[in-house]
Parts: C-alpha cells; structure tokens; sequence
C-alpha cells in the first residue's frame, strides 16, 4: 500500500479529482497549502513600496492506493496536473504500513 | 436677530456630514493596518469621538473661539461648559450652538488623523492622554489663530476650512509621534500589507461624501460660496485620484485601488484650505498636483527611515502645505469677497507670504507641543506610549481591548 502526495495549482483540483476517480480510486484528501519551489512568490505593491510574497498557494492531494495501482495513478495525476508552466508542482510516493477503515475494522487493500 | 433657517439647517446637515467622517476615517486606516490591529485603529478614532466632544463643550469651544476676532492667541473662558450659548444668535442669524456643534466635529476629526500614524503600536491608555492634552494645548490655540479671528487670520492668511488648522497641525503632530514612538518591528523589512482594502474604500467613500459638509459647510451658510466650494471639493478629489494613479502606473506599472482612494484623499485635502476662495479649474490644478506630489512624498519615508505607518505625513501634512501654498497663487477674490487675489489674480505675492508664514507657524507650532505632550507622557506614563515587543507581535486588538476583528474561526 502506498500514499501518492502531489502538490498542485489550486485550479487544477477539479481535473485531477474526475481523472483519478475514472481510474476507479475511492477517495482522495485535498488541503490548502503554501510553500515555494522553483516558482518562487510573487510581489504586492502598496502605495509604492513592494513587498515580496515568498510562499505560494497550493493544493495538497493525498491518494491512498494499491502497490499494483500506484504508477497508472501517479502518472495521471501528473498528466492531469500539469500545465507546462513553472508552478505545476510535484508528486511523490511514500510507503503505507497498513490502513483500517474505521466503520467496520476492515484493514489493509479492504479499508481502500 | 431672526434665525436664518436656511443657513441654520445647512450648518446642522453638515455638522452631522463632517462628524460621519470620523468612522470614515476609521475604515479607511483599519483596511490599511493588520487585522490583528484592526480593533485598535477603529477604536482610536471612536474613541475621539468620545473624548474631544466631552471636551470640547467644557473648555475646548471657549478657548478656540472665545474673544472671537481680538487677532490674539487664545480665547477665554467666558463660555466654559457653553456658558450663555443656549438660544443665543450669531451676527448672521445662525444660532451658536449649530456653530459649535460645526466646530466640534472638526475639533474630534483632526486629532483623529495622527491614528494612521501610530497604527499598531501605541497603547491605548497614551493615545487618550494624548488625545485629550492635544485637543486642548494645540488646537484650540491654532483654531483661535486661523478660525477664531486670532493672529493669523488677522495678518491676512486664508485657510476656508482647515488646511493649516487640520491637516498640517494633524500632520507635524504625527511627525512629532513617529519620531517618538519609532518604527513598527520589522518595518521595512517585513511585509505589512492592509488587510482589507474593500475597507480602505468604503472609508474613502465616506470621507468624500463627508467633505461636502466639512468644505461647503464652513461657508456657514446656504448659498453662492457654500455651492463654489461643494464644486471646488467634488473636483479636486476627482482630478487628485487621477493624478496619483498616473505617477503611480508610470512607476510603478499598475494602478491599484490603494492609489485611486489615496489620491483621491489627498485631494480633498489640499483643496480644504482652498474650496471658498477658488474657481474656474483651479480645482483640477489644485487636486492633480496634490495627488501626484503626496504620491512622491511616500518616498521621504523610506529615504529617511521613519515609520509613517499609513503616511498621515505623506498624505495630510504635504497635501495641507500643497493646498496652502497653491492658495496663495489661485485665490481669487471674485468668488468670495472676504477672501483675497493670488499672485494669477494679480494680488502679488503679500497673500503667498502670509499662507507660508501660516503654514511654518503651524507646523512648528504642533511639531513642538505634540512632542512635549508625547515627551511627558512617555517619561510619565507608567508603561510609556509604546506596547511591548510581545504586545505589538499580538496585536492591539487582544492586547488592548480583549477582543478580537475578525473571530470567523469560531463561528
């Protein structure tokens, strides 16, 4: 069992949603996040002085999926989320112990 | 004397105009500062409101306008707590109260404007020992001179409706509160950014809407001088805003919502002085320079090092000296015959002399007292004028008030 993390542009969320859940996964969890990459922040102006805004809003997804469903869905995502311009974002894969869904103790591949 | 309904009924309406500026002013600065500040910058300036009215009626009225017209420099206490004034009728059939009301209103505003200055770090105890010993030690004595037929109205100096006697005392008194208090931690490092800009232009809204009765109010009266001076007012805003917003995208390459609301302020403040005693398109002269000059004076803060939080020096002490100064070369007495002809109305320079003399002498003036009154209350005021550094990073709002702007949180 693996955890897919992607950090992406906020108005991609709906895209990415529809395009992993036709691939058949469940359930996925977003957050509003901010931090920098290679994009770095962006300036305000405010009666002439410019203030540099470092961190960048973005969304967190969190995919929890099989080992066997990890690359078709993580290469989606990254299709799915990507626009071509600085700022995608990325993707990464951690491994998962294990998993129970809390309804009816069911544990492992069954929890998904 | 009959009373003069229409002029009396004019004065009250605008009493209640320029009294609506305060909150005005209150949102205009509370969407510039942190929303942890939010609180404490609104309650600053309705706690003016408070104050110099209470103040006002007990001794403030009779030492501005007491011995009214002696050419002196400060009235007297003949009308202590309005002593005598109920029913009584001015020269002009206006009954006195509706004067002092007028008066009153100008008397919370000015004090009012310092706010933007110390945004987010004076504690609020000092700002009511500096607000009360203000009202009383400096405007009550610079409104005699200019309003109340003190030294310098006497000399000749003009200011319609407060160039001098509002905007350069508020603003070297919140030069003389800088110096003193310092700069906000982090300033300029950290990005201070307004929280709520939506704010900023409801207030300027407000404040326009407002200068109506503060500006064609104080011809005290319905009539010729009053419409003129509602004309010069709607005008000078309108050409400020624009000419603030064109030094602003020729430096700046956007024109933002700050900038059209700054402007626009910065233009009813250099015609305040101007607005009875002005016409043709000396407003729109007025009002471009205004706004294009106090966009540039911004700079000086940076240059200098001084933490004008949200630029009452920038905006109310250069656009008061801009709105004085310029008097001097656009006055013409065909629009109003207690007024005066410029140096373009072939009056020579004598009324230019008298606006520079008026416009030193009042900046000087409150520079030095509000820096005494700061002076004292930061030596004698247990806790000083300033929040401590942990305070500060808290906010006003919490560690002022115990409350807090914004608790959608919680809901």
């Amino acid at each position: 069992m693996k955890l897919i993390v992607g950090i992406i542009k906020p108005f991609k969320v709906d895209d990415v949603k529809d395009a992993v859940k036709d691939l058949g996964v469940h359930g996925l969890t977003v957050s509003d996040v901010q931090g920098f990459g290679r994009q770095r922040g962006h300036t305000e102006v405010y009666r002439g002085a410019e203030y540099t805004i470092d961190f960048v809003p973005k969304v967190r997804v969190e995919i929890l999926v099989d080992d066997g469903d990890v690359d078709r869905v993580a290469q989606k995502l990254v299709e799915t989320a990507r626009t071509g311009k600085i700022g995608d974002g990325k993707v990464w894969v951690v491994p998962v112990e294990n998993a129970w869904r809390i309804r009816t103790g069911e544990s492992g591949s069954d929890a998904l | 004397m009959e009373i003069n309904s229409g002029d009396t009924a004019w004065v009250l309406a605008s009493s209640a105009l320029v009294l609506f500026m305060t909150p005005g002013l209150a949102f205009f600065y509370g969407g510039m500062v942190r929303a942890k500040n939010v609180l404490g910058m609104l309650m600053q300036n309705f706690f003016a409101m408070g104050i110099v009215t209470v103040l006002w009626v007990l001794v403030g009225y009779t030492l501005a306008f007491g011995r009214f017209g002696d050419a002196g420099w400060l009235g007297n206490l003949d009308f202590v707590g309005l002593k005598d004034l109920t029913g009584a009728v001015d020269a002009n059939g206006l009954p006195v109260l509706a004067f002092v009301a007028f008066q009153m209103t100008f008397a919370i505003i000015t004090p009012a404007l310092i706010t933007g200055a110390v945004a987010d770090r004076m504690r609020f105890a000092a700002w009511a020992g500096f607000i009360a010993l203000w009202s009383i030690l400096v405007y009550a004595p610079v409104a005699h001179w200019v309003f109340g037929g003190g030294w310098l109205a006497d000399r000749g100096a003009l200011d319609f409706a407060g160039g001098t006697v509002v905007h350069i005392n508020a603003g070297a008194a919140a030069m003389a509160l800088i110096l003193l208090l310092g700069k906000r931690r982090g300033w300029p490092r950290d990005a201070m950014p307004p929280h709520s800009l939506p704010f900023t232009l409801l207030g300027t809204g407000i404040l326009w809407f407002g200068w109506f009765g503060f500006n064609a109010g104080s011809a005290l009266a319905a009539n010729a001088v009053a419409a003129q001076a509602f004309m010069n007012t709607f005008v000078a805003a309108a050409a400020a805003m624009l000419g603030w917003l064109v030094v602003e995208r020729i430096k700046t390459g956007h024109a933002t919502t700050l900038g059209a609301a700054s402007g626009a302020v910065a233009g009813l403040v250099a015609i305040t002085p101007c607005a009875g005693f002005v016409g043709g398109l000396a407003p729109v002269a007025i009002g471009a320079i205004a706004g294009a000059v106090c966009y540039l004076a911004i700079s000086l803060k940076f240059r200098f090092g001084y933490d004008d939080s949200l630029d009452v020096v920038a905006v109310h002490l250069v656009g008061g000296i801009v709105g004085s100064v310029l008097l001097g070369l656009f006055a013409d007495a065909a629009v109003n015959e207690a007024g005066a002809d410029g140096v373009f109305f072939g009056g020579g320079w004598g009324l230019f002399g008298e606006q520079v003399l008026a416009v030193a002498v009042v900046m000087g003036f409150s520079f030095v007292v509000s820096g005494i009154i700061g002076v004292v209350l930061k030596t004698g005021l247990p806790g000083g004028i300033r929040v401590s550094e942990e305070d500060e990073e808290v906010g006003l709002d919490l560690t002022q008030h115990a409350e807090t702007g914004y608790a959608l949180e919680r809901v």
